[in-house]
């Protein structure tokens, strides 16, 4: 009786064909060496817990020194980067509301008065509180900043000013998530990530898989066009990715407790260009893949920036222009901003519409270059 | 001489087909009459599936002219499906639906009049009615032969294309689907159908041989083989095996086959071989000259034909 023994070349033998294996599979091989970069460069460079340059309103109603100090003051802080500069407090409203500003910073006509007077004048700060970790180390920042900012402009008698608790009162008026509860970020954006990921990789799989089992060619030998193929693959997929938004909506109302503001039936009909987006690429993926386990490899390679890039995990603001630019690309960076938008802020078609453009045009690119993929012939 | 085009269900000129620098399909003409099964032969990787592939319109040829059931095959590939039945080598209907949503889907796509009546009338005329409900992806090859024929021929082609469609598939049932096509041809339905059967070749109405792209031969069972000029002795008697080693290295001697326990020995030059097989002439072997048989004369062309083309 003799025990199978372990060879070293028989070892060898497997070894290399594995390696040969790996080197003809393209694609895991492009994936092996991309995954980490891409890990790297998002993890590494893009994302930021502590993002700066937040865009910024100002509402300056005192024109004063003490009033320019503290502007300033909050300008070199990093944190605000003050983009608009306005008295009308409709308008504010507004660029807190559409996300062109992170803050509103209001500081009263009578600031310079109270100052000196040591009544601790009130600087009212306003936060689209819907992400807490955009806004939260900036809010932080500024209690820091009130005790110190005026030690030069309070020299000599006037150092009495410089109050124990701060010669400003900064209040700060969080919108939309007062409370900073972060599943009222997160659960509404979890229905961009997972119908990213479902849908991109069922419809990769659904026609890699025709092509796999060799159905593709049946399918093609037949009057069948090309559009009628991926308008048929979609279809079903949208019906389940409703049910996948009405799952999570029904979770976030009922289990997490996230306030609903806006219209349901426009989310609903957003949504179903966002599905369709997604879809789309799925498709495209299904005419590189050449076999169902590279099209599930394809769907991740866009499923990582799709949740590391869009403002999901991490305040996009936070993140560097290029990474900006990235994510700016990717559908579900424009679904999460829509809802949350809708659900934390009550946003309507006209507040949504800036978002909402990007998503058709995504649409139109990968359907067109999924049609065009898909070849009707073999050649 | 219009009249004769419209008899003609296949009839392309020159028809070529390179995939990067390699030409699969090189020049080949054929015309196919309606009503006839044309037998395709030739060996694997000779260009059969990719010449089937340029005519039911999933390839388009790099040079050539012709029609299929009189639609150009270059330019009105859309309406060459809609009257082509195509049979891949390879199943290509949905192991995960079952037999009837299989054809079911097949007769949506084609659109078939009073389709649910087609269904039943495809089912019970392959006799798979009773097992209409199992999923295809369960079915034994024969019968995954047979509904992949009942799907192709759902939408009644004018052409049925079947790529080896006996591959794999026990004898018996092979006859049952050869007796099928037969009965479908004399309908007025034209079949083109590819091979490695020598018999399944001999049922055909004509025959083409193709090689390394090249059509090497065509016409009736009797055609090709006149056309061989191919002289066949049969031996029998004991030690055929140093016998063939011993004729392998004669000149003269192009072919030696064993055949159980006789061998065919054959040749282009009837004298040549006649003066190569007195060499090794021995009174225990018993030398009678034969007819040649379709097999010989196949292994002959292809001989030729990697002398000439590869």
């Amino acid at each position: 009786m003799s025990l199978p023994r372990f060879t070293l070349h028989r070892l060898w033998a497997i070894v290399l064909k594995e390696f040969i294996q790996m080197k003809r599979d393209r694609v895991t091989f492009v994936m092996m060496v991309g995954i980490p970069l891409m890990q790297l460069m998002m993890f590494g460079f893009a994302i930021n817990s502590d993002p700066r340059h937040l865009p910024t309103a100002l509402r300056l109603g005192d024109q004063g020194p003490f009033a320019r100090t503290l502007v300033q003051a909050l300008r070199t802080s990093d944190y605000f980067s003050i983009v608009h500069e306005t008295s009308s407090e409709s308008e504010v409203q507004l660029l807190l509301q559409i996300g062109d500003a992170q803050f509103v910073i209001n500081i009263p006509e009578d600031f310079s008065r109270k100052l000196l007077r040591g009544e601790r004048p009130t600087v009212l700060i306003e936060a689209d509180a819907s992400d807490p970790a955009a806004t939260g180390p900036a809010l932080a920042s500024v209690n820091a900043l009130a005790n110190t900012i005026f030690n030069r402009d309070l020299p000599g008698p006037l150092a009495r000013l410089r109050a124990k608790n701060g010669p400003v009162d900064f209040r700060i008026h969080a919108h939309y998530n007062p409370e900073n509860i972060t599943q009222y970020n997160v659960v509404p954006g979890l229905m961009g990530v997972v119908l990213t990921m479902t849908m991109v990789i069922i419809t990769a799989l659904a026609i890699t898989r025709e092509r796999e089992r060799g159905t593709m060619e049946n399918l093609l030998a037949t009057p069948v066009r090309p559009f009628e193929v991926m308008v048929g693959k979609i279809l079903p997929y949208i019906a389940v990715g409703y049910i996948q938004v009405t799952l999570i909506l029904i979770a976030a109302r009922f289990i997490f407790h996230v306030p609903m503001v806006g219209s349901l039936p426009l989310l609903y009909a957003v949504a179903f260009l966002f599905i369709a987006a997604n879809l789309a690429v799925g498709i495209t993926f299904s005419t590189l893949a050449k076999n169902q386990l590279q099209a599930v490899q394809m769907a991740f390679f866009f499923f990582l920036p799709s949740i590391l890039l869009s403002g999901f995990m991490f305040p996009f603001r936070g993140m560097p222009p290029w990474a900006q630019n990235v994510g700016s690309c990717l559908p579900n960076t424009h679904f999460l901003r829509i809802v949350r938008g809708i659900l934390l802020k009550g946003n309507g078609l006209a507040e949504i519409a800036p978002e909402l453009w990007p998503l058709l045009a995504f649409l139109v690119v990968a359907m067109a270059v999924g049609v065009k993929r898909y070849r009707q012939t073999l050649d | 001489m219009a009249a004769l085009e419209k008899d003609l269900a296949i009839d392309v000129t020159g028809v070529t087909k390179r995939f990067g620098d390699k030409t699969v399909v090189d020049a080949i003409d054929l015309s196919v009459r309606r009503g006839e099964i044309y037998g395709f032969l030739g060996p694997n990787g000779s260009g059969k599936t990719t010449f089937i592939r340029m005519l039911c319109g999933l390839l388009t040829p790099d040079a050539g002219t012709g029609t299929c059931l009189g639609f150009d095959v270059r330019t009105q590939q859309a309406e060459i499906k809609r009257h082509v039945g195509y049979m891949t080598q390879k199943f290509s209907y949905y192991e995960d639906l079952s037999i009837r949503e299989n054809l079911d889907f097949v007769a949506r796509i084609y659109a078939v009049p009073d389709r649910a009546t087609a269904v039943q009338r495809s089912l019970e005329r392959l006799g798979l009615t009773h097992r209409s409900h199992q999923l295809a992806g369960q079915l034994s090859g024969g019968w995954k032969q047979r509904l992949a024929l009942a799907a192709c021929l759902i939408h009644e082609p004018k052409l049925l294309l079947l790529d080896e469609p006996t591959a794999g598939v026990d004898p018996k049932a092979r006859r049952e689907f050869w007796d099928e096509i037969h009965q479908l041809a004399a309908g007025g339905l034209t079949v083109l159908i590819t091979t490695h059967y020598m018999d399944e070749a001999e049922r055909c109405h004509r025959l083409a041989y193709l090689a390394y792209g090249h059509l090497l031969t065509r016409g009736t069972l009797a055609d090709v083989l006149a056309a061989a000029k191919l002289t066949t002795w049969r031996v029998t008697g004991p030690d055929l095996l140093n016998l063939a080693t011993t004729l392998r290295r004669q000149a003269g001697v192009e072919q030696v086959v064993a055949f159980g326990n006789t061998l065919h020995v054959s040749s282009r030059d009837p004298a040549h071989l006649s003066a190569a097989i007195a060499t090794v002439r021995d009174p225990r072997h018993d030398w009678q000259p034969i007819a040649s048989g379709l097999e010989d004369v196949f292994i002959s062309l292809m001989d030729e034909a990697k002398d000439n083309f590869s």
